[in-house]
């Protein structure tokens, strides 16, 4: 927190020098998303304390302010959710707190920031910079607030990031009455640091990214605390973070309306090593009868050489997904997909859909459905934890 | 004889044809030259969409251009309301042959993605603008045939057919209104691949700047099938803003939609 402290009085120096400079035009912009929902959960709970109905609401408000011809930008993202009854997914984050500047081909910024690598699309295996916000999204795509210094250089042979991360940021999982936990509570401040090291232990990547033709790749490299636990075994189950050194690879081949895509990475530690991949295509049928509408269809093949101890038991399954796209005036989307556990029978059902209504509200559903979960995977916890949402969304 | 007769006949027809596709292709040719110079611009959009019930609902964007001789233009185009897409942006590098490069960036996951360029004919943000209609125009994109002259609008016009080159295109030809004059716009009308009337584009408000480059205040498009219409104004044009390529990377596509 004492480092919250530190950068907040940072930018409020920043934003006194934005203020008092008035540059000749300085762009400025609030805007704010509230948000309710509705989860309800199918099955009665298996564990202490749950219930079957949450409500809840967010807050999201934004600031950005541009100044120096647009080449200098301070931005806030708040972010708040308050529960009904999970005092854990209660939680307050601050999503993005940073400064940039922008000279040439070169971006500096300092502050906490949201970086996403990556290309397919049921799993996000090369995206480390952030960490997820567990209790937030049922698939991960929510980060939390990553402080950072980010040196971003645009080449003629391809884009060269380069990260410092001082500060490694726990995840949150569900307290004693949410849902989708085990049935201990899991509580990441009780996890050790392997080898003594503590969330001080500074982090170091690299990317290089590049367009040529039909391709788009990237190949990272990131040094410092691995944000997801490592379990080295079930029966004790002690997660730790510890350092890893992580190489990662994302490829796509753009071709007609077909897109190629790959993920894959190569992790190394003192407790366990890893590798896994993502794989596969989509392949998209636009202005289908000439409606306006397109329909994808998404199918990807997961690799984790960690067996059951992979975190998302997506150790050896197959996703298919189908995407229906309205392209009309509310923008009206829905994405069907199921995820298939070709060694157990695992199988998952998601649904997800959303509308705009009038110009400033949104409708979304979500859908998570567990069938025949093998008990010898993490995600048996969850069995009973198939659930619907629904959410209303206002932005100002 | 009558071979003969019918020879010199289809021969006059022939040469007749590769005159008017020499004739349309020229203007076509005409008109790209006289509005280069540019080297980059930007402006303002507003779009009104109105449905077959009258009811309209419009979306703010902002639009950067760069003049590119060798190959097409780059574009940037980003979105500030509806407010759950603010700051959507997309990323074009068209090519004059070939399928243009695209890609799109989600402000709420930061995710740049690159998409297929293949769905030409589907619609832009929901509105009766197809993809195609609103990427550069590059004449190597079309094969060209003069119709006629005709006074459109009190404007001395050359009407001239254009058949899109590429196959997945939505139309199989369009009626292009030239100004004889400056070889401004002036009006389209779409046929789609069944040959129907689809839809037609007019282009008013004119307006003159830095004394050569004639850019349209307002673009209506009507869907004749649908009777869906939607109005594009234009407002704010700046050139020669100093743009370069690295001003359409995509680093330049994260921070417009910042």
């Amino acid at each position: 927190m004492k480092n919250l402290k530190v950068l907040g009085l940072g930018f409020f120096l920043v934003l006194t020098n934005v203020v008092i400079a008035q540059e000749k035009k300085v762009y400025q912009d609030f805007s704010a998303e509230l948000k309710f929902d509705e989860q309800f959960f199918f099955n009665e709970p298996l564990y202490e304390g749950q219930h079957r109905n949450y409500f809840s609401g967010a807050l999201q408000p934004e600031y950005v302010v541009e100044w120096d011809d647009d080449s200098q930008t301070f931005k806030v993202v708040l972010f708040g959710r308050l529960d009904q009854y999970d005092n854990r997914r209660t939680h307050f984050d601050i999503r993005e707190l940073y400064w940039q500047k922008v000279k040439g081909s070169t971006e500096f910024s300092v502050g906490l920031k949201k970086v996403f690598w990556g290309v397919t699309e049921s799993s996000h295996l090369v995206d480390i910079i952030n960490q997820t916000d567990v209790v937030e999204s049922f698939d991960g795509e929510e980060k939390l607030g990553q402080p950072m210094v980010h040196v971003s250089q645009f080449t003629s042979f391809g884009i060269l990031d380069f990260f410092y991360l001082p500060y490694f940021r726990k995840p949150t999982y569900p307290g004693q009455e949410g849902r989708l936990r085990t049935p201990f509570v899991l509580d990441s401040d009780e996890f050790d640091f392997h080898d003594g090291r503590s969330e001080w232990y500074p982090s170091f990547a690299a990317r290089y990214s590049n367009s040529v033709g039909p391709f788009d790749l990237g190949l990272s490299y990131f040094h410092g605390i691995g944000r997801e636990p490592i379990v080295a075994d079930l029966t004790t189950f002690n997660p730790q973070f510890a350092q890893i050194d992580q190489i990662g690879l994302d490829i796509q081949a753009t071709t007609g309306p077909v897109l190629w895509k790959y993920e894959s990475i190569l992790r190394q530690n003192d407790i366990l090593d890893m590798f896994a991949l993502v794989a596969g295509f989509e392949y998209t049928f636009g202005n289908v009868f000439n409606t306006g509408a397109d329909v994808g269809i998404v199918a990807e093949y997961l690799y984790d050489d960690r067996d059951e101890l992979a975190f998302n038991s997506l150790q050896n399954d197959v996703f298919t997904g189908v995407r229906l796209g309205f392209n009309d005036i509310q923008s009206t989307d829905f994405l069907f997909g199921t995820i298939i556990d070709l060694e157990h029978s695992t199988k998952l059902i998601s649904v997800e859909g959303s509308r705009r209504v009038g110009n400033s509200w949104k409708v979304e559903l979500e859908a998570r459905l567990f069938r025949d979960v093998d008990q010898v995977e993490l995600l048996y916890f969850f069995r009973q934890d198939s659930f619907a949402k629904a959410t209303i969304s206002k932005f100002f | 004889m009558k071979k003969l007769a019918l020879t010199i006949a289809a021969g006059v027809l022939m040469i007749g044809s590769l005159s008017a596709q020499n004739k349309g292709l020229e203007i076509a040719q005409k008109a790209d030259e006289v509005d280069q110079g540019f080297e980059s611009s930007s402006v303002t959009l507003t779009m009104i969409l109105t449905n077959k019930q009258g009811q309209e609902s419009t979306r703010y964007l902002k639009n950067q251009t760069l003049e590119l001789t060798e190959d097409g233009d780059k574009s940037l185009i980003v979105f500030d309301s509806p407010r759950d897409v603010k700051g959507t942006a997309t990323l074009t590098f068209t090519h004059k042959e070939g399928s243009d490069d695209q890609w799109l960036y989600l402000p709420s996951i930061k995710r740049v993605k690159r998409i297929s360029s293949d769905n030409k004919s589907g619609p832009f943000m929901g509105s009766e603008f197809a993809y195609e209609d609103l990427s550069s125009q590059e004449v190597e994109k079309y094969t060209y045939k003069f119709v006629k002259e005709e006074t459109y609008n009190g404007q001395n016009t050359f009407v001239v057919e254009r058949d899109p080159v590429d196959p997945k295109s939505g139309y199989t030809r369009q009626l292009v209104w030239f100004n004889k004059d400056n070889y401004r716009l002036e009006k389209i009308e779409f046929y789609d691949r069944r040959n129907a009337h689809l839809k037609t584009l007019t282009y008013s408000n004119y307006e003159l700047y830095l004394g050569k480059h004639w850019r349209a205040g307002q673009l209506f498009m009507e869907n004749h099938q649908t009777g869906k219409k939607t109005k594009l104004l234009f407002e704010g044009y700046e050139f020669k803003l100093g743009l370069a390529e690295n001003d359409f990377t995509q680093n330049s596509l994260i921070r417009a939609g910042r």
